[in-house]
C-alpha cells in the first residue's frame, strides 16, 4: 500500500503553499454545492409508490407530491412551498438512489 | 471401566469435537486461503501452552430441526495460553461448524471466557470468522451479541482487547471489533460490514464486491475500523505478538521493560528536517532516530496518514508517539487525525503509557467537507484527550506549531509536563504569509508594489515570530534544544516523571465529544 516515489503535490495552508502527498480520501472528497431550492431530491433511497401531481399543476405548501417507499417506510415527499411542478423526472415503481433528483418545481 | 479405557475414551471424544466441522468443512476452508481456528490459536499463543475450555459444550436450539444437528463446540473455540510465557484468554471461532454461527451457547462460551479474562486481569483475543448471527436460534443469538458488547465495555481500559478479523464478521457482530482496542485484518481474508453486497443490491440497486464494500485494505484505509493491515495471516499473527509486546497487561501494570538499546538509524537527527517550512519529509525517520533500536511500531499506517501513532522504546520502557506527518497533506489537523491521535491517547492513558508528541503542523485542514464532517467535535477529542491524560506528556516542537493546532498538540496549557522546541520552531498564531496577509492588510492593499511589500512584510514577521523564543520568553516552552538532545532529553523526561502524581476532580466519568 505504500507509494513508489513521491511526486509532492502542492497544498495550502493559510497562505503558505506546502510540498506533500495527498492521502486517497482527501483526493476523494466530493466538492459542496448549494442546494437548489427547486430540486426536490430523494433523501433516501427508495421505490417511487404513487406520484400525486402532474407537469404544470399549481401546489400549496404541506401538499403531497409523491411517495417514496424507502426502509419498509412509506414516505410523503411533501412541496416546501407555494409553487408549480415543471418537470417529473420519476416514474411510479421506479426504484431510486439517495439524491436524486425526482421533481423540479418553481 | 478400567481408568486407562476412561482415558481411552476421553481421548476418542476429544479428538471427534476437535475435528470441529469435519474434514470437508476444513478443505474449504484451506481453500478460502484460511486456516482453522485451531490452528489460529496455535499460531498466537507460546507452543503446547493452550487449555481450551467448554471442548464439550452443545448448542440448545430445538426448533428447524436443529435438534438433529450436533454442531462441535458450537463453533467456537475458547481457552487459556500463553504468549512470551504471561497468561492470555482466546476465542476463536470456527467457521467449519455452521459457518461459525453465534447461537446462545456459542455467546455464552465467548462470554465466559471475557469473563474469564476480566476477572484474572489479561489480555482477551478474540478472532472472527463467523457467518453472523444464527438464524435458527432468533433473539437468543441476538442476546448473545449484546452479552459480548456489554463485557466489551465493562473490560474497557481494563485489559487489552485484541480483535482478529479472519473471515467474515458482518452485521451485528462488527460491534464486537469496534469496541476494543485493536482490530486486525487480513488481505483478502477480512470482511465487515453492517448491511453486505447483496442487500444493498436489492435495495439500493448499488453493485459492490465485499472486498470494495468492507474488505481489509477499505477498512485500513477508508474508514479507519482497523488499525493493522496484513497480507497474510502469519503476518497477521507477527503483528500481534509485536503489539503484544509494546503493552501491559492490564491497566495497574507498566508494559514490559526490555534491555535498553541505542537506536541504530543511519539518519542523521539533524539533517531529516528540511529548514524550508514547507518541505515535507517523514516523520517516521525522526521517530527512528530517537527510539530504542531504531523500532517503531507503528498503529493505523494507512489511515489519517497526515498525524502518526504507534509504539517504540525509551531506554527499554514503551512510550506511545503522536506525531504530524508533513509528508501526508502537510501534516495538518483534521477530522480523522484528530479522531485517530485522540483515541490512541486515550489508549495509552488507560494503560499507563506515556505519550511523546512530535509537533510540524501547518493548522486544520480547510474545507466545507471537513467544516461539515464535524471538525469542531472531532478536534475537540483531541484537546480533550490530551488534557484528560495523566500519565507523562513530553513534547517536541520541530518546526511549525501554528494556531490552534498548537494549543491542540498536547501545548503546555493542555497540561504538558516538558515541552522542548528546536531552534527550527514556529510557535505563532499562525503561519507567517497567513499572518503578514492580515496584520499588514491596509499597508499591503494601499501599496504601490503589493506583492513586494507582501514579501517584505512576510519576511518581518517571519523574523520576528516565526521562532520559538517569543514562547520561550513567557515559559511556554520549558528549553530550546539542539535536535541532537531530543533522545537523552526524552529519556531525562521519563526518569523524572517515574513517580507523577496528577490528581483530577473525582467523577464517574467525563462526557468526551465522541
Amino acid at each position: 500500500m505504500e507509494e513508489s516515489t513521491p511526486k509532492y503535490q502542492t497544498f495550502v495552508v493559510n497562505s503558505a503553499k506546502y510540498k506533500t502527498l495527498y492521502t486517497k480520501k482527501f483526493e476523494m472528497r466530493t466538492k459542496w454545492e448549494r442546494p437548489d431550492m427547486n430540486e426536490i431530491r430523494s433523501y433516501i433511497p427508495g421505490t417511487v409508490l404513487k406520484l400525486m401531481v402532474k407537469t404544470g399543476q399549481k401546489v400549496k405548501e404541506g401538499e403531497c407530491l409523491l411517495i417514496l417507499e424507502a426502509m419498509k417506510m412509506e414516505n410523503k415527499i411533501e412541496m416546501p412551498f407555494d409553487g408549480k411542478i415543471k418537470e417529473i423526472h420519476v416514474e411510479e415503481g421506479v426504484r431510486i438512489p439517495k439524491d436524486v433528483i425526482m421533481i423540479t418545481i418553481e | 471401566m478400567s481408568l486407562k479405557r476412561n482415558i481411552l475414551d476421553l481421548r476418542k471424544r476429544k479428538q471427534e469435537v476437535q475435528l470441529g466441522g469435519g474434514e470437508k468443512a476444513i478443505e474449504k476452508q484451506v481453500a478460502m486461503g484460511k486456516k482453522t481456528a485451531r490452528e489460529r490459536i496455535m499460531s498466537i499463543l507460546d507452543e503446547d501452552s493452550f487449555h481450551e475450555y467448554d471442548l464439550f459444550v452443545e448448542h440448545t436450539a430445538r426448533d428447524f430441526d436443529m435438534d438433529k444437528k450436533v454442531l462441535h463446540g458450537d463453533g467456537v473455540i475458547i481457552g487459556t495460553g500463553t504468549i512470551y510465557n504471561q497468561p492470555v484468554c482466546i476465542y476463536a471461532q470456527d467457521f467449519t461448524v455452521a459457518g461459525g454461527s453465534l447461537g446462545l451457547m456459542h455467546a455464552r462460551k465467548i462470554t465466559k471466557i471475557m469473563d474469564h479474562a476480566l476477572k484474572m486481569r489479561v489480555p482477551l483475543i478474540g478472532i472472527n470468522d463467523s457467518g453472523g448471527a444464527r438464524i435458527q436460534e432468533g433473539v437468543n443469538s441476538l442476546a448473545g451479541y449484546g452479552e459480548i458488547f456489554y463485557r466489551n465495555t465493562k473490560a474497557s481500559g481494563v485489559i487489552p482487547q485484541i480483535s482478529v478479523i479472519l473471515g467474515p464478521c458482518a452485521g451485528g457482530a462488527v460491534y464486537s471489533p469496534a469496541l476494543t482496542d485493536f482490530v486486525f485484518v487480513v488481505e483478502n481474508i477480512s470482511k465487515m460490514f453492517i448491511t453486505g453486497p447483496s442487500v444493498i443490491k436489492t435495495v439500493l440497486g448499488e453493485e459492490i464486491s465485499m472486498e470494495e464494500l468492507g474488505g481489509a485494505r477499505v477498512h485500513s484505509e477508508i474508514t479507519g475500523n482497523a488499525h493493522f493491515y496484513a497480507e497474510s495471516e502469519d503476518e497477521c499473527f507477527d503483528q500481534i505478538k509485536s503489539l503484544i509486546s509494546f503493552i501491559p497487561w492490564n491497566n495497574t501494570q507498566k508494559a514490559r521493560k526490555f534491555p535498553p538499546q541505542e537506536p541504530t538509524s543511519s539518519l542523521n537527527i539533524e539533517e531529516i528536517v528540511p529548514s524550508d517550512p514547507r518541505r515535507p519529509y517523514d516523520i517516521r525517520d525522526i521517530i527512528r532516530a530517537v527510539t530504542d533500536s531504531s523500532e517503531f511500531f507503528e498503529i493505523m499506517e494507512h489511515f489519517a496518514r497526515n498525524i502518526v501513532i504507534g509504539f517504540g522504546r525509551l531506554k527499554g520502557d514503551t512510550v506511545g508517539f503522536v506525531a504530524n506527518q508533513p509528508k501526508y497533506l502537510a501534516g495538518v489537523l483534521d477530522c480523522d487525525s484528530s479522531d485517530k491521535a485522540a483515541r490512541f491517547i486515550r489508549y495509552c492513558d488507560a494503560f499507563n503509557i506515556p505519550i511523546v508528541t512530535l509537533e510540524d503542523m501547518p493548522g486544520y485542514l480547510p474545507g466545507v467537507d471537513q467544516e461539515h464532517a464535524g471538525v469542531i467535535r472531532h478536534g475537540a477529542k483531541l484537546l480533550y484527550a490530551y488534557s484528560e491524560a495523566t500519565v507523562p506528556k513530553i513534547t517536541v516542537i520541530l518546526r511549525k506549531a501554528y494556531g490552534g493546532g498548537y494549543i491542540a498538540m498536547n501545548s503546555r496549557h493542555l497540561g504538558a509536563d516538558f515541552v522542548f522546541a528546536w531552534p527550527t520552531a514556529e510557535i505563532a498564531v499562525m503561519g507567517p504569509e497567513g499572518a503578514a496577509n492580515i496584520v499588514f492588510r491596509k499597508e499591503i492593499a494601499e501599496a504601490e508594489n503589493p506583492d513586494e511589500v507582501r514579501k517584505q512584510k512576510i519576511e518581518e514577521y517571519k523574523e520576528k515570530f516565526a521562532n520559538p523564543y517569543v514562547a520561550a520568553a513567557k515559559g511556554y516552552i520549558d528549553e530550546v534544544i539542539e535536535p541532537a538532545e531530543t533522545r537523552s532529553l526524552l529519556i531525562h523526561s521519563l526518569t523524572l516523571s517515574d513517580n507523577k502524581v496528577d490528581a483530577r476532580p473525582a467523577k464517574k466519568h467525563g462526557i468526551p465529544p465522541f
